[in-house]
């Protein structure tokens, strides 16, 4: 294993009931590096994750955190951890919760650093239960920077956030990038992915269906889009050959299709008032989706 | 499923996760009221106001020792049953296992806290067998009694363990009363057994209680059954036992 590498999965499949939750699954996060790993519930990511954090054992394969077990103190005492489920106890102040998960590092970041870090300076003698949705995901963001990870795993963290609360957290992630923390991010939004993420992964069904940059991920897909307002319906559009998909919102109709040109040329014949008329290659989520259909 | 570690970075957290795990219980009105106020209450009222003592038997003295017994059983019963059945569903176990808390301190930091709140009732009960019910005792009779008391905790963290690994967050409270309740009654906790159906003395030695109970009267010469070394054996095997079940079911998550 290169000394560049912080996290990694080889060769994994484990199995929950009946249900094959990763496939021999390889994947590598690098030194400094945000990986976002994405595909649909029940992908496999919640299990990638565990396995990568020593809370599930793989049934084949090896996962290693710094080149040693996960279940290993040294080395999970250079991550921190964000999950998505967890609930901390409503009685405690945020600042008790922070010096217990600060007890639990060799080199914890001060008190101070930690709070300005998660924008939670005034916060500080606040019960947990007393916090707003969005506050209680600071916190528990604030207790993965205690110990100064060089890798840090959030899961889903910024389900329950404002736009302002949001905005603050991506800045955090960039600036603990910037001083080579590296990043395994799972999310729903992919907005965050686009806005954050270096490499993605993509799981379908258990195996690792496509990696790369966002670049590369979106260019996997040959799929254009047409946008346009049109008097058209979309049963008529449907039935033109080369027309993958169609959608209509509101007065926008949207079709997919691989080849826009000849889908173009019967659109501006078949209707000579369509207006605000616009082609682009296919999103991260169109991407996604596709990925996971044919993985399917 | 992590390598135990007891570093010098374990030991200081510790003292961490002990506090919190203490602060937390003493900020819950719905654990810490019943379990500090109902067994000085129970005393009072059966003990000093009722004082149903007739003939030999000293109801101040005999009642005060069944209710430190009665007292400890719940922070070891209720404090690891109903937070560790939450902490589990929860997810808090979980992050807990994944950060890197030395994972020998999540037992650890609750034992220390029903200690706490042991010694804080059985000191409650004796400052009112002295002052209301006028108990006179010699020192190392006071102290047998608090040692019995404090240490008789063990089993039922284990117990309580027990409960919080097989239980719903929601469903923990209720089960660990089901226990509570009955056996303490049966135990003769809350009223000498002898004033009790010959039945229900008959099985008394089944229930862990009755040892301690029994324990806690020999330390202050108050008539008590079976052999103290017997009931030693009793409580460490029931511990043994049953906290090696509980911590099987819990480190399978």
């Amino acid at each position: 294993m290169s000394t560049d590498t912080v996290a990694q999965l080889a060769g994994v499949s484990k199995r929950l009931g009946a249900v094959q939750a990763l496939d021999g699954v390889d994947l590598s996060i690098r030194r400094g590096e945000v990986y976002a790993l994405l595909g649909p519930n029940g992908a496999g990511k919640t299990t990638a994750i565990s396995t990568m954090l020593g809370l599930v054992a793989p049934d084949a394969g090896l996962a290693r955190l710094f080149g040693a077990d996960p279940a290993d103190l040294a080395a999970r005492r250079r991550i921190g951890v964000m999950l998505q489920t967890a609930k901390l106890p409503d009685t405690l102040t945020v600042g008790e919760l922070l010096a217990l998960v600060r007890s639990y590092y060799p080199e914890p970041r001060s008190v101070a650093d930690v709070a300005a870090l998660a924008g939670l300076s005034d916060l500080l003698d606040r019960r947990y239960g007393k916090l707003s949705g969005g506050q209680q995901r600071r916190a528990q963001f604030a207790l993965a920077l205690c110990g100064r990870p060089e890798l840090l795993f959030l899961d889903e963290p910024t389900v329950g956030m404002d736009t302002q609360s949001r905005e603050h957290f991506w800045k955090a992630v960039r600036d603990l990038v910037a001083h080579g923390c590296a990043v395994v991010l799972t999310t729903h939004y992919l907005e965050e992915a686009e806005a954050l993420a270096d490499r993605i992964g993509v799981l379908a069904r258990g195996r690792l269906v496509a990696e790369g940059g966002i670049e590369a991920i979106r260019a996997r897909v040959g799929q254009r889009q047409i946008r346009c307002i049109t008097r058209l319906t979309e049963a008529c559009v449907q039935a033109w050959p080369d027309v993958r998909a169609v959608e209509r919102q509101g007065e926008w109709l949207h079709i997919f299709t691989a080849k826009p040109e000849p889908v173009l040329r019967e659109l501006l014949w078949a209707d000579t008032d369509v207006r605000e008329l616009e082609v682009r290659r296919a999103g991260l989520a169109e991407a996604l989706n596709e990925i996971t259909r044919e993985a399917a | 499923m992590t390598t135990a570690t007891f570093d010098a970075i374990a030991r200081r957290s510790l003292a961490f996760e002990a506090r919190a795990e203490f602060l937390r219980m003493l900020r819950s009105p719905s654990f810490v009221l019943p379990t500090l106020l109902f067994p000085p209450m129970f005393y009072l009222l059966f003990g000093v106001i009722m004082n149903i003592g007739r003939g030999s038997f000293q109801a101040p003295h005999y009642l005060m020792a069944t209710y430190c017994v009665f007292g400890v059983i719940s922070p070891g019963l209720f404090g690891f049953g109903v937070t560790v059945a939450m902490e589990r569903e929860q997810g808090l176990l979980m992050l807990k296992r994944a950060l890197p808390m030395p994972s020998h301190n999540y037992l650890a930091a609750k034992l220390a806290m029903a200690l706490v709140f042991a010694a804080t009732i059985v000191t409650t009960l004796a400052v009112l067998g002295y002052f209301a019910g006028g108990v006179r005792l010699e020192a190392g009779q006071w102290i047998q009694l608090a040692l019995v008391a404090i240490l008789g905790v063990a089993p039922f963290c284990a117990l309580g363990l027990l409960v919080g690994t097989l239980t719903s967050g929601q469903g923990s409270t209720a089960v660990a009363n089901l226990i509570y309740l009955p056996m303490a009654l049966l135990s003769g906790l809350w009223l000498p057994l002898f004033l009790l159906p010959k039945v229900i003395q008959a099985i008394a030695p089944v229930w862990p209680a009755w040892h301690l109970g029994q324990l806690a009267l020999a330390a202050i010469g108050q008539p008590s059954a079976g052999s103290a070394l017997g009931h030693v054996a009793y409580l460490a095997a029931f511990t043994a036992v049953v906290f090696a079940i509980a911590s099987r079911r819990l480190a399978r998550g």
